[in-house]
């Protein structure tokens, strides 16, 4: 493929590798480009050479897809030009920035297909930087990809689909787990059964989780409401007010934390796609129609970069974006297909739409987080220092940056970002769509100077001279 | 809706609007400022950071010496000082034959009261010796500084409100007419705003908002880039930048460096800039030429704005040359933030005294 | 190495059965497995990444998938690494204080 056709994939997790699939079906050959050395994202990540574990034991119920996935992915590779440990830093013009083990290199497209996933979403709370605090998500790999437990006696806090599977993978490991601690209540989650039940057999699976844990002895309790993390120099216990208003306090050396998944989207708004507010996950997402097209021509969006809907819906995204591009093309494709995949989403959007009602992410807790907890945690900004932004009253989250320094960190407010935005809607009282989101900038992740600098056009004029 | 009524109306709020808006309303007299978007948005916002006299043109070096009384004083007048530290300014030679011409100006900046020493390359290795051979020599400034631009004009723009000015945001001025012996101001909203005089501090705008008075001169919108790095020990005191424009440096005391060079792109319409990635590459590579330590570290962030420019890269301050009881302020050419606060005071005395007692003719529209 | 090391923040639980790697931080001998990264090495073995640069206390890592780059450590050479995203390797010398520019 020349220049001039070029598909580059962005993230070969299950939604780039449905894509690639579908398009190396076409006799297309894309560039699929990834972080990782391995493909199958997060969720289906695959282990280090020299690890011998089954997929059973490390996937549990999602094995045989985590197996198709990565069967999918070794039977496709020749055909792809695939990069692993390449991550893309900004896209211009219609150009990619990578940085891969040979340097900076530049990769120019006429279609992108952004697969780019997602990370945790975390509520930060008083003591959230002490050592052994990780995130649900890490708290998985760490176990999943690395055969290690984050902590001898762990405390998993948080709310939404990973928080009883992680504690069950925990504890079928033989990890000791000190607590489950959920913020949700069941009286939200009632209510959302109906949807819940659109999720196939999630709902069933998230119910067998918890009663495992129960039979084996694990505290589990919902309605939690944190108070804060506590050690001296590292986590030595949790201190958190049950649903009945209880303070309670538990012991452990590590707690998980997550609240769902947020997208990483810095990507799609570098290459142009315009971002609106969601209302529902509460976060602003990259604009895109139901066929997977982004607001700009030749972008395509598929999987939890898009806006987080889990794996399932990331395989389908990812074929159906890769089919919709392949249609704007001009080639035939298989619109029964199409029609298949659209409505296996919009079973999954009602599923969705009935978990962030039933485990919502608990933003009064983070609207009102004592003045002295940080939240950004790259550059030490407490929830104080935004909400008073050095008296100059910010009004939009970019000014609270650039008052306060919050988002000016190693992660970009990657992590801190939504607490940030509630916090300052909340000061405010307004909306919290009012308070704007962050504007992403490059490179999307720290870029070493000399390895950039080599990359730099070389103009004879200026060698060795400034 | 009534119009606003008021007695000095200010069309910008960058360093120079909100610098001006505080100095009119602390004289107790009313005004109103109407900005794009918020106060310090656009180049304001976004520069380097560098608060400096070394090798600056003679015309601006009496506004500069003022400008520099009121940096000295910010916390009392706006209540943040707003990180400024009188840290220096290393302006790099890159052969003898910058050395010569930068000598030649301190000597005739030393007439202004503006002390530059000239440092040999020896010297300036032995006491930076982060410096590669590529640094030919310096001229020095120990009055020289840098501050942090983010606060700038918010914080002008917050003092003003405090002193009794009306600072209005998200209010694009898009026109400015004469009502008898008023002005007429009128926003994108549809906000009316009746003034007996008009301060023109529209930066990169500020010749599209001349034009209205029907006055033309050429102002190139210029988007100098800038990057950050990750925070590393604190290894660089002064402020420096290379003669030719196109490497400067540096370092806040929590240690993220802060280098630009070379230029981004703009939509003037919109009001962003936005930085080049090739260029950024570029700007990299140089600065790892004069600062090799600078090869570890990771830069995490870049960005640009948009500037004013003029043909002789000096700023458009004084009367208009058509219309009586207006002020022009703006045109900085990439080298206002030194500047900005000594404008304030300095348009403050023009449009309620008739006259300033710093000397500002240079900058007179009419030379275009 | 500093931090409270009575034993070490990560437990290993599976795949013990691995070609064994030598790395150093602070001076000292870090004894890891092949297909370990930085991280899991590091909190094997004790508690710290490096010392938080704008506060009391220290980094340990926090989203293990390269997203909060909270676990940058820095190479006694100088220049750094992200711990989560970079495997284990014989000879890599670390240093959980930050080196002088």
């Amino acid at each position: 493929m020349s220049i001039d056709d070029t598909i580059l994939i962005i993230g070969a997790g299950p939604a780039g590798t449905r894509a690639a699939e579908t398009l190396i079906s076409q006799g297309l050959r894309p560039i699929l480009v990834d972080e990782a050395p391995a493909s199958g994202g997060q969720v289906y990540r695959r282990q280090p050479p020299g690890f011998i574990r089954s997929a059973k034991l490390r996937y549990g119920f999602e094995a045989r897809k985590a197996e198709a996935l990565h069967a999918c992915f070794d039977n496709i590779r020749e055909r792809l030009d695939y990069r692993p440990e390449t991550s893309v830093w900004s896209i211009e013009n219609r150009t990619a920035f990578t940085l891969g083990l040979n340097g900076v290199d530049r990769i120019p497209y006429k279609s992108l297909l952004l697969c780019t996933g997602g990370v945790d979403r975390i509520l930060p709370i008083p003591g959230w930087t002490l050592p052994g605090v990780y995130t649900m998500g890490g708290a998985q790999i760490a176990l999943k990809a690395q055969g290690c437990t984050i902590g001898r006696r762990v405390v998993f806090l948080g709310s939404g689909p990973l928080l009883y599977l992680v504690a069950y993978q925990y504890a079928h490991a033989g990890g000791s787990v000190g607590a489950v601690l959920d913020t949700a209540r069941l009286r939200d989650a009632l209510p959302a059964i109906p949807g819940l039940l659109a999720g196939g057999l999630t709902l069933a699976k998230g119910l067998w989780y918890q009663n495992w844990l129960r039979l084996n002895g694990v505290t589990l309790r919902r309605g939690v409401q944190p108070i804060r993390v506590e050690g001296d120099g590292r986590v030595s216990g949790l201190r958190y007010r049950t649903a009945g208003g209880r303070e309670n306090q538990i012991a452990c050396d590590a707690v998980g934390l997550g609240w769902g998944v947020k997208p990483e989207c810095q990507l799609a708004e570098l290459a142009g796609c315009e971002m609106e507010f969601n209302a529902m996950a509460r976060q602003w997402l990259p604009s895109g129609d139901v066929d997977g097209r982004a607001s700009i021509d030749g972008v395509y969006l598929a999987g939890d970069g898009a806006g987080v809907m889990g794996a399932d819906a990331a395989e389908y995204r990812g074929e159906l974006a890769a089919l919709t591009l392949l249609a704007d093309r001009g080639v035939s494709i298989d619109t029964a297909r199409q029609d298949t995949l659209k409505s296996r989403l919009r079973r999954l959007m009602r599923f969705r739409i009935a978990l962030e009602r039933a485990l919502p992410y608990p933003q009064g807790f983070a609207a009102t987080l004592p003045d002295d907890t940080i939240v950004c945690r790259c550059e030490g900004i407490t929830a104080g220092d935004i909400r008073y932004g050095q008296a100059l009253e910010p009004q939009e989250i970019n000014r609270a940056k650039a008052f306060t320094r919050m988002g000016m960190g190693r992660c970009q407010g990657r992590m801190c970002g939504i607490a940030a935005t509630e916090i300052l809607a909340h000061r405010k009282g307004v909306p919290l769509a009012e308070v704007g989101r962050l504007r992403g900038q490059a490179p999307i992740k720290p870029l070493n100077i000399f390895i950039a600098g080599e990359a730099a056009d070389d103009d004879p004029d200026r060698a060795a001279s400034i | 809706m009534k119009p606003i009524e008021t007695e000095v109306a200010i069309i910008g709020g960058g360093i120079a609007g909100c610098s001006t808006a505080l100095h009119v309303a602390l004289r107790g007299v009313p005004v109103v400022l109407l900005e794009k978007r918020q106060p310090g948005a656009a180049a304001s916002g976004v520069n380097f950071g560098g608060v400096r006299r070394n090798g600056r043109a003679l015309e601006e070096l009496a506004l500069a010496a003022r400008s520099i009384d009121i940096w000295h004083n910010l916390s009392e007048l706006v209540g943040n000082d707003c990180e400024y530290a009188m840290t220096g300014h290393l302006k790099v030679a890159r052969n003898e034959e910058d050395m010569e011409a930068m000598a030649a100006h301190a000597e005739a900046q030393a007439a202004y009261g503006c002390e530059v020493e000239m440092i040999s390359r020896n010297a300036l290795l032995a006491r930076y010796p982060w410096f590669s051979d590529l640094a030919y020599g310096a001229a020095w400034c120990p009055t020289d500084g840098q501050a942090n631009p983010r606060l700038l004009g918010p914080s002008f723009a917050h003092a003003a409100r405090r002193a009794g000015a009306t600072i209005l945001e998200n209010e694009p001025v898009v026109s400015l007419e004469k009502d008898s012996d008023r002005f007429l101001l009128r926003s994108e909203n549809g906000l009316e705003i009746r003034a007996s005089q008009v301060v023109n501090a529209a930066g990169a705008w500020g010749a599209r908002v001349a034009s209205w008075l029907g006055e033309k001169l050429e102002l190139w919108p210029m988007m100098p880039q800038m990057v950050v790095t990750e925070p590393v020990p604190y290894f660089i005191e002064p402020a420096l930048g290379v003669v030719g424009g196109d490497v400067y440096v540096r370092q806040i005391p929590r240690g993220n460096l802060i280098f630009g060079g070379r230029s981004g792109t703009a939509n003037l319409d919109e009001g962003f800039g936005h930085a080049i990635t090739e260029e950024i590459l570029c700007t990299l590579q140089r600065s790892a030429l004069v600062i090799p330590r600078m090869a570890d570290v990771n830069i995490i962030r870049m960005w640009s704005g948009v500037e004013g420019c003029t043909p002789d890269h000096l700023p458009v301050l004084g009367s208009s040359a058509t219309t009586p009881g207006v002020t022009h302020a703006f045109g900085f050419s990439g080298h206002g933030f030194c500047l900005g606060p000594g404008v304030g005071a300095v348009v403050s005395e023009l449009v309620l005294d008739g006259a300033s007692k710093t000397p500002t003719e240079a900058f007179s529209i009419s030379r275009f | 190495m500093s931090g409270n090391t009575e034993h070490g923040q990560f437990v290993r639980v599976s795949e013990k059965e691995r070609t064994e790697v030598t790395m150093h931080v602070d001076g000292q001998a870090v004894t890891a497995m092949a297909g370990d990264t930085v991280l899991t090495a590091l909190m094997l073995a004790g508690t710290q990444v490096r010392k938080f640069e704008f506060g009391e206390g220290a980094r340990a890592g926090f989203c293990l998938m390269g997203a909060c780059q909270d676990c940058w450590i820095t190479l006694e050479e100088g220049g750094s690494l992200r711990a989560c995203t970079t495997y284990v390797r014989d000879g890599l010398r670390l240093t959980t204080s930050s080196v002088p520019i």
